[in-house]
């Protein structure tokens, strides 16, 4: 397969699982090794640059990060990312005089962002440093979006979503809550340069099942967690029914729990592990005693007099038919006595105020057409991002759009070509400090993953707002850095030094080297001292070796960055080096400063 | 070397063998030689073949002297017994204690200084003795302990780090050992472990004096241009005399194609060695043809790998000399001291 360019900023990008599956590709080897040294201003900073809201992050995120991790792979459970990312925002000073300021003089462009959701506020937050005039409309009276209604204040405080949306809006952006956008077309008709629909996905799913409007007791998920969060809702029945395993399912019977639920039941249709809820959000969920009822399908609501008095599922069983597809088998019928039913099915997209005459295209599930490279629509000058982009999705990816909307609005505002954005860089460092000493922790820790201490089951209940979670102590946190295999640190390999001794192949504790014969890909990978199976890592192939014309082989998937081979290597083939990849900014982005060619 | 030790974390999908060990059970610890010498890759190649072979690590036993080679038994197999002796003494102590319980598999681990200097009277003994156990040499022409100077397989012409040119002939290991008799003598590279193992193999299952010569490159000095002993130019001048493969006693050997050029060599228990691909019609059964041969490539300067000579008959120190089987701390006292009436009547018979 020849040999592999590590100067692909992408190749050594890959390695570092973590920062890899991140949409916005947060440096995370790099943040939680600056945890580790006691560093938490510098971590939260480092952070903030490419995910801008650590603390809210830090608790809520979606962490595909975790289960990418590379220690995952080695022993099943991956460094606990995102509660570390936590500590760092909970543990950090005042960093107020480290955060970007807007600058007196303005560059004379005014942007509008529609929804003061995490999409709108990334854009906001690259675009306010730069002199953009950004304004945001919010139909509600609060800033935060989904993450402020659809999140319960027990597992994300007000606090917390108070101070980092602060930070952006504090920068001078003129914020208008209570302003709701209820024609596109008005909007457009304004002085704005550009604009950004970062309206999230806010309407629920519905379930059509007989009775369902037969009662006002059965409620769409994010609506009625939205009832909770602006106290318009304050209890529920004793015996609640949950439709739905996803996230915002665990969300509703959590809170259920809180406003006087006794017997909170969560029903899913398929079995758990195809259940759409993250695993400890599951977990968090049973440790509440929640009971999880599987393989159940709605049926019907059973309302008496006018009373919401049960609901009838059907007990299934599943399995793969000839085309490989789910298909179920009913076992039985079960009607589950309660009060109160939320749905909690899925979310989607909601356009209302958007005209369907001013060349913005949809397809057919009324979704926009967006360039998922500038995420601009087929009209000039507006752009979508976050959930209302591409359907439901999550915080980080929401973030990560911001950040590739915000260079797009910058591009166009300049009159430049939005799909000319500059590359990726990676920028390699060596970690060597000494004769087998390095800059970084290269032990490896047999510690198992720290759990994060909970408020006790007695005492969470006694109010909504009690935040579960604690939060790693600093010593907890050091603890589980020492978790992280440091796989930004990379072993990079010189051919024409290697003199084939063997040492690095001995020594490695997870046989991920081999010397062989080059060859294609599939067939290398069967030739080599461990078995090479999975496919998504990468292999690296070195260029012919000196004496024997053989290359270095390295399967980059278990390769736990200890450095040994790096140390064992007699003429320094080998060297750690720190990878830091560079993922430019629309600060970042040169542009000439002329004026846009037509508006 | 290296601060830290070896991570015990290793490739989840990495095979077991038949005792239910992972390559990884018959580590030692960390190396402290220079980092690239070429005795780890032979301490990797050992613990390669023990795992293959299912060998019980307890079962073992690593004897050495003094030097780089000597310190290696500390490298692999740290489950199993050891005694790191005196300077050219490990053949002694190996026969002392094969000796009192030959049940045992027995390694000696030495180089060209402890075996072919301080040690040669040794060395040609235990040969002689035909001492049950793999002898295997970590030939590297210098020592290194004391900073490099010419060993006594330096090569005529060869030159010291700072170019110094050795004049004295050398002590060809397994030209020696075929001379003195040995049943099973080979010669591997440390930088070749494909064809290194099946030779150790080969060694640990041959009953009697297996002598395996291992060129093993001293990183720090002899790796130079100039050295006979360095990485360049023992792959510039080994050939290996034939591809050696090593057959368990159960297994079956399956005749391909090429089945007419396979040369069966069979050991003592029942497990063989297949020679295939022989160079020149070499065959290592001969041990006057084998001789000569070696001794033509010795002149030539050619560096001749691959197991060169077996006597399939041969019959070790045990057998000639009708020794009980039982290791001696499994006897029963009486039976081991008889007490003064049996040592009187004994005594008697030579009267």
């Amino acid at each position: 397969m020849g040999p592999v360019d590590t100067k692909n900023p992408d190749y050594y990008h890959k390695v570092v699982d973590c920062q890899w599956a991140c949409p916005a590709h947060t440096d995370v080897p790099g943040y939680i090794r600056l945890i580790a040294q006691g560093r938490f201003d510098d971590a939260y900073m480092l952070n903030r640059e490419s995910n801008v809201f650590p603390g809210i992050l830090g608790r809520v995120c979606d962490r595909p990060c975790e289960s990418a991790c590379r220690r995952g792979r080695i022993e099943e459970k991956p460094v606990a990312i995102c509660r570390l990312k936590r500590v760092a925002a909970d543990l950090r000073d005042d960093i107020s005089d480290r955060l970007p300021t807007a600058p007196k003089q303005k560059n004379g462009k005014k942007i509008a962002l529609i929804g003061a959701g995490c999409a709108s506020l990334t854009v906001a937050n690259d675009l306010l440093p730069m002199g953009y005039e950004v304004v945001i409309f919010e139909k509600f009276d609060t800033t935060g979006g989904l993450m402020r209604t659809n999140i319960p204040t027990f597992r994300l405080p007000p606090k917390v979503l108070d101070e980092e949306i602060n930070m952006i809006v504090d920068m001078g952006a003129d914020l208008r809550l209570g302003h709701d956008i209820s024609s596109m077309k008005d909007l457009l008709d304004e002085d704005f340069d550009a604009v950004f629909v970062g309206s999230g996905a806010p309407r629920g799913r519905n379930l059509e099942v007989p009775g369902r409007y037969d009662s006002d007791r059965i409620y769409i998920g994010i609506d009625w967690l939205e009832s909770v969060a602006f106290e318009h809702i304050d209890s529920i029945g004793e015996n609640v029914v949950i439709v739905g395993g996803g996230n915002t399912a665990m969300d509703c019977c959590r809170t259920s729990l809180r406003l006087g639920g006794k017997r909170v039941m969560v029903t899913a249709r398929k079995p758990r592990h195809l259940l759409k809820a993250s695993d400890w959000e599951l977990e968090d969920a049973e440790e509440e005693q929640i009971e999880l009822l599987l393989n159940h399908a709605p049926l019907r609501m059973i309302v008496e007099n006018g009373k919401l008095t049960g609901m009838e599922f059907a007990r299934v069983e599943w399995h793969e038919d000839e085309n490989g597809r789910l298909q179920s088998t009913e076992l039985g019928r079960v009607i589950l006595p309660c009060d109160d039913v939320i749905l909690a099915v899925g979310q989607e997209n909601a356009f209302s105020f958007m005209e369907r005459d001013i060349g913005i295209e949809f397809d057919q599930w009324d979704v926009p057409l967006v360039d998922p490279v500038t995420f601009q629509s087929t009209r000039a000058g507006v752009f979508f991002g976050g959930d209302a982009a591409f359907g439901p999705k999550n915080i980080i990816w929401a973030v990560a759009h911001g950040h590739q909307a915000a260079i797009s609005i910058h591009k166009y505002c300049h009159g430049e070509d939005m799909t000319e954005r500059l590359p990726d860089q990676v920028t390699m460092e060596s970690t060597k400090m000494g004769m087998h000493e390095w800059s970084y922790s290269n032990d490896y820790d047999t510690g198992a993953r720290r759990l994060v201490p909970h408020v006790s089951l007695k005492e969470r209940f006694k109010k909504l707002d009690i935040e579960v979670e604690l939060g790693f102590t600093a010593d907890q946190a050091i603890a589980e850095v020492e978790r992280c295999l440091n796989c930004d640190i990379q072993t990079e390999f010189v051919a024409k030094r290697c003199i084939e001794c063997d040492a690095c192949i001995d020594i490695c504790p997870v046989d991920c080297l081999t010397m062989t014969a080059d060859g294609p890909e599939a067939e290398l990978r069967t030739r080599l001292s461990a078995p090479s199976t999975n496919l998504e890592q990468a292999l690296f192939v070195s260029e012919a070796l000196p004496q024997t014309g053989r290359a270095m082989v390295k399967d980059e998937d278990l390769c736990i960055h200890c450095g040994l081979c790096a140390e064992r290597c007699p003429t320094a083939a080998w060297d750690m080096q720190k990878s830091l990849i560079t993922i430019p900014q629309a600060a970042d982005q040169p542009v000439c400063q002329k004026q846009r060619r037509s508006a | 070397m290296s601060f830290i030790s070896k991570p015990r974390v290793g490739h989840p999908a990495l095979q077991r063998n038949e005792l239910g060990l992972r390559q990884r059970d018959y580590e030692g610890t960390i190396s402290t030689l220079c980092a690239g010498c070429g005795h780890d890759s032979i301490s990797a190649a050992l613990i390669q073949t023990f795992f293959e072979l299912n060998i019980e690590p307890y079962r073992v036993a690593k004897i050495s002297g003094i030097g780089c080679s000597s310190k290696t038994p500390a490298y692999f197999l740290s489950q199993s017994h050891a005694f790191n002796s005196v300077h050219g003494r490990m053949p002694s102590v190996t026969m002392g204690a094969n000796a009192a319980n030959c049940s045992m598999i027995f390694v000696g681990i030495s180089g060209d200084g402890d075996s072919l200097s301080i040690g040669m009277g040794q060395f040609c003994h235990a040969i002689r003795r035909n001492l049950n156990m793999a002898y295997i040499i970590e030939n590297n022409g210098v020592y290194g302990l004391t900073k490099g100077q010419f060993s006594a397989t330096a090569d005529i012409g060869s030159t010291a780090k700072k170019g110094e040119v050795n004049n004295q002939k050398p002590i060809d290991a397994a030209l020696t050992a075929i001379n003195q008799g040995a049943g099973y003598v080979a010669r591997g590279f440390s930088g070749d472990k494909e064809h290194l193992v099946p030779l150790l193999k080969g060694a640990l299952r041959h009953k009697g004096m297996a002598l395996v010569d291992i060129i093993s490159p001293c990183v720090t000095f002899n790796d130079h241009q100039g050295s006979t002993k360095s990485y360049a130019h023992t792959r510039e001048h080994f050939h290996q005399l034939e591809q050696t493969d090593f057959v368990a006693p159960a297994e079956e050997i399956t005749v391909s194609n090429e089945g007419r050029d396979l040369t069966p060599v069979t050991l003592h228990d029942g497990s063989r060695i297949l020679l295939r691909n022989v160079k020149n019609g070499y065959d290592p059964r001969d041990q006057a043809a084998a001789f000569a041969y070696l001794k033509n490539c010795q002149l030539r300067g050619e560096i001749p790998t691959g197991l060169l000579f077996i006597d399939e008959n041969s019959i070790d120190f045990h057998e000639r000399n009708n020794t009980i089987e039982t290791p001696l701390i499994d006897l029963a006292h009486e039976d081991i001291c008889p007490g003064a009436d049996a040592l009187a009547d004994m005594l008697g018979g030579y009267r």
